[in-house]
């Protein structure tokens, strides 16, 4: 079956500096595809190439088989949610959700009977008349993806919808656009600097930077088996250390951090050797706390320290742990189920953690 | 504090209230009065409606009177259809630098005096003016060709001297149009004339009401154009009052016309605003 | 329709093409008017007979230049001393009003607002002779009741800066509103904030945040009133400023010394508006 979209070898250079290098995807029909980047990554480019207002330097963009490289962007079968919507604020709800079919001259009644639905499904029924500046947020961004969603498109581009949303509106549109993707069978492409929305909502995400898709994957994959230092260090939060490897043994490699703490990771295949520098990612979540270092005795990598800060956020909660050497600062999670509830500042605290949960990677490479 | 804040209020109306008093309303209601009175003796008047109904009575006022504003609306028109697409493409089309220097480029005619720029297209217009000249080495023309002196003329002069006070209102709605709502204009099926016709027009509506109305009060109270650039079949109706107040001292005629004028001026105004749902406020202030 | 908007090419250069044509009819009168006033001839129009700088700086006849031109001169000076009185005036009163309108309300404020606009709307024709006839009448009255002249009330200088001021005011107003409106309130609470007083607080931090629109309103007003004819030719006396001296000169037979004038008035309103442009880019 073929993809819904597919770009091939695109690239984008707007004078000496390549904003997008010979990035190639393809993304099967009726699945949610995000592009996770930070700001200036190029992903934003990407995006505005598929809907039609950059031309590519080189590439191609074929939605469902078709180039749609010649095609100007009002008659691409590709709809966009612009980052600020660009809600049309000289209509009302109704005129803004039924431009679209205007444009593709279908009769009035129709097109009234048309948006009545689509303000129906998108829980707004009865407000066609009311003007833009009188809805609220996350109204305003129901509205901006009914006014595309009416025409049915192919594929469904939605620049950083979210950002300008509260975070319990933020976290409850999540689930909408995922059920909204469901519910329509439509392809959604969607780019994002934040990766908890990529997470949540995506099939498949690729991760960018610098113009160039570091690993494409679910969010599994990119969680659990980062292919890159960048990817390591940007999706999910990390413990990273810098320093030299001293022996490497099959899977297993020991190496001294820049601080000097003597280090077990593991290379998961990677041209690793003694001698290299190298970036080691260890999760907080992987890391165990134990009040006695007994308890710890079968993990690889084992250190006694005191709590310099306990960080409350509810399930997500942290203590920052110093080694006794007082060189590093190891941020770990606390367990909220009760049997830490004593920690305190300068309390006495034994972590631990398997080698096997260090990622190493070369260093220089992020 | 109380007290220093309306002290404050108080101080702040006066030279408001002594400005708009004296110089605007007062004046106006005196000159309505004025022009209500008939002279039946020597420094003997009474009151009458006497100078409106020699207006009415003498075709050649109402004619004049009439002529006027139809021309003065023609060249409102003119001058929006010319100026609409050089505003759009100064707001939205140029960029940078180039944005700044074409609307620089647009103000510098209107820095020097409306005189300097009446004269010079008659030195452009009249017969033994460069056009002219131009035809003749051309051999379009056998003889000097006089384009002065008739309503052309005069049509052209007061389009050239509106042009700024269009297109500085359009560039300003126009800019204030962000480019994603083109886009998604776009982007949802419109051609570009019905993203014209639906989003920018609609978007700019007080911008065009604004400089229509401020093109067409200056197109009809305008007396420096019309006299040099039109000839004795092109009679402004300015020129009527000026004759009557400063060449025949009938100062209740000349009042008479002139509140004629004012109301043609504010009944038009007003219809525009209402006509189009905008307000003074918005559209001027 | 913008430039990420891909448009046929045909398209593009026809339009570009309309907005070059524009602009070159846009300066082809000025251009003309300049280029004459070089012209050895005694008519503005060609044929040309060559270049001269007589216009200017001529002092034997035919050809007095602007610079040995009496009356011409004065009329310039005239010109001058009126739009100086206008600019101060309209500032002033456009600084209380920008002032009252953007920190006090009260009731009545939105007609006031309206009243403050509707000189914009009134033909400069009628704001002329609305003030001649009004003055006159107040003059003659006096002269009725106490046999005293007022000259100020008769067509002269007071009634044309007057005149000028009536509409010009309100030009001023817009500007420095527009401008006082995005200052941030937040600015003076900080003020009051370190131990200055209201008045001080606005005298040392509003104010100088404002000067960049006071010196654009002013040199807006300068050139409104430097031009102005249609107001100005209904309250002139004797004095006669810049625009209507040209214009009784225009109306016996041009001579290039009318270009001559032209182009100082061009160099001059170029030179000061340059300048406005340069100090506010400064700011």
């Amino acid at each position: 079956m073929t993809a819904d979209l597919e770009c091939l070898n695109l690239t984008k250079r707007f004078g000496q500096m390549t904003a997008v290098d010979n990035v190639s995807f393809q993304v099967p029909r009726g699945s949610f595809f995000s592009i996770l980047g930070p700001s200036g990554c190029g992903k934003t480019t990407i995006m505005r190439m598929i809907a039609g207002f950059v031309e590519p330097t080189k590439g191609d963009i074929k939605i469902r088989g078709r180039s749609v490289i010649d095609t100007p962007p009002n008659k691409r079968p590709v709809n966009m949610v612009f980052q600020h919507l660009a809600l049309f604020p000289m209509m009302n709800v109704a005129d803004n959700i039924g431009y679209g079919l205007r444009r593709a001259g279908m009769a009035k009644a129709q097109i009234a009977t048309r948006v009545d639905a689509a303000l129906q499904r998108i829980g707004l029924a009865g407000t066609g008349q009311r003007k833009i500046d009188e809805l609220s947020g996350g109204q305003k961004q129901r509205v901006a993806i009914a006014r595309c969603m009416v025409l049915e498109p192919d594929v469904l581009l939605l620049d950083e919808p979210l950002g300008a949303l509260d975070l319990k509106l933020r976290e409850h549109m999540k689930v909408e656009l995922k059920s909204l993707q469901a519910a329509f069978d439509t392809t959604f492409v969607y780019i994002t600097h934040d990766q908890s929305e990529a997470l949540v909502m995506s099939d498949r995400i690729a991760v960018m930077n610098d113009g160039r898709f570091e690993q494409v994957g679910s969010g599994q994959d990119l969680y659990y088996r980062p292919r890159t230092a960048f990817v390591a260090g940007f999706v999910g939060d990390t413990n990273r250390w810098t320093g030299r490897i001293e022996r490497v043994d099959g899977d297993e490699l020991e190496m001294r951090t820049d601080s000097g703490m003597l280090m077990r990771g593991a290379v998961h295949g990677r041209p690793l050797s003694a001698g290299d520098r190298a970036d080691v990612f260890v999760r907080p979540e992987a890391i165990r706390i134990a009040q006695s270092a007994e308890e710890l005795a079968h993990f690889d990598n084992r250190i006694s320290g005191r709590v310099t800060s306990t960080l409350f956020n509810g399930a997500a909660s942290r203590i920052l742990v110093q080694d006794s050497a007082g060189k590093e600062e190891i941020e770990v999670n606390l367990p909220q189920s009760g049997e830490f509830a004593s920690l305190r500042r300068g309390s006495e605290i034994h972590i631990g953690w398997s080698g096997a949960q260090g990622n190493c990677f070369a260093a220089g490479q992020s | 504090m109380r007290t220093q804040a309306k002290l404050g209020l108080f101080l702040l109306l006066t030279p408001l209230l002594l400005w708009l008093s004296l110089l605007i309303f007062i004046p106006h209601i005196d000159m309505f009065v004025v022009s209500l009175r008939e002279r039946i003796g020597v420094a003997e008047y009474r009151i009458s409606p006497a100078n409106y109904l020699t207006f009415i009575n003498e075709p050649l006022y109402l004619r004049t009177f009439l002529r006027t504003a139809v021309m003065s609306i023609i060249a409102t028109i003119i001058t929006l259809l010319i100026a609409f697409p050089v505003s759009y493409y100064i707001a939205k089309i140029a960029r940078g630098r180039a944005r700044s220097a074409l609307f620089l480029l647009c103000l510098v005619p209107f820095w020097v005096s409306e005189l300097v720029r009446t004269f010079g297209w008659m030195i452009l217009l009249r017969e033994t003016g460069l056009i002219s000249n131009l035809l003749q080495f051309s051999g379009l023309a056998d003889a000097p060709v006089e384009m002065l002196y008739n309503d052309a003329a005069i049509m052209i002069g007061l389009v050239y001297t509106s042009m700024l006070f269009m297109v500085v209102p359009l560039v300003t709605t126009l800019e204030s149009l962000p480019d994603d709502v083109i886009e998604a204009g776009y982007d949802l099926g419109g051609s570009g004339i019905a993203v014209l016709r639906e989003i920018v027009i609609p978007h700019a509506m007080p911008g065009i009401v604004s400089g229509s109305i401020i093109v067409f009060m200056l197109s009809l109270g305008n007396y420096l154009t019309p006299t040099i650039l039109g000839g004795k079949d092109s009679l402004w109706f300015t020129e009527l009052i000026y004759s009557q107040f400063i060449v025949r001292f009938n100062w209740e005629l000349g009042a008479a016309f002139g509140f004629l004028l004012l109301g043609l001026s504010s009944a038009i105004v007003w219809g525009m605003l209402k006509l189009t749902g905008q307000s003074l406020e918005k559209t001027m202030g | 329709m913008i430039p990420s908007i891909p448009q046929p090419r045909f398209l593009t250069i026809a339009y570009t093409g309309y907005v070059v044509v524009f602009f070159f009819f846009l300066a082809l009168p000025l251009m003309v008017v300049a280029v004459f006033a070089f012209n050895d001839s005694q008519f503005p129009s060609l044929p040309w007979e060559g270049f001269t700088w007589n216009w200017f700086f001529g002092s034997e006849r035919p050809m007095i230049g602007v610079f040995h031109e009496r009356p011409i001169l004065r009329a310039i000076g005239t010109s001058a001393f009126v739009a100086v009185f206008v600019s101060v005036l309209s500032v002033g009163v456009g600084l209380s009003n920008a002032f009252l309108f953007n920190r006090y309300r009260f009731p009545g404020q939105n007609l006031l607002y309206v009243f403050m606009l509707l000189p914009l709307v009134i033909p400069g024709i009628v704001l002329g002779i609305s003030i001649l006839v009004f003055s006159s009448r107040m003059a003659n009255g006096i002269w009725d009741m106490a046999e005293w002249d007022i000259e100020a009330l008769r067509p002269g200088l007071v009634l044309v800066i007057l005149g000028q001021f009536s509409f010009i005011a309100t030009i001023a107003t817009l500007v420095i509103g527009a401008r006082l409106q995005k200052f941030d309130r937040t600015l003076e609470e900080a003020a009051l904030n370190l131990g200055a007083n209201r008045l001080t607080a606005v005298r040392t931090v509003t104010l100088p945040y404002l000067m960049p629109a006071v010196v654009g309103a002013f040199v807006v007003a300068f050139l409104m009133s430097f031009e102005n004819f249609n107001t100005t030719l209904m309250l002139v006396g004797s004095d006669a400023p810049l625009t209507i001296a040209m214009f009784d000169r225009l109306k016996e037979g041009s001579t290039p010394l009318l270009n001559a004038v032209s182009l100082l008035l061009m160099i001059g309103s170029s030179c000061l508006a340059l300048l406005m442009i340069a100090f506010q880019r400064r700011s």
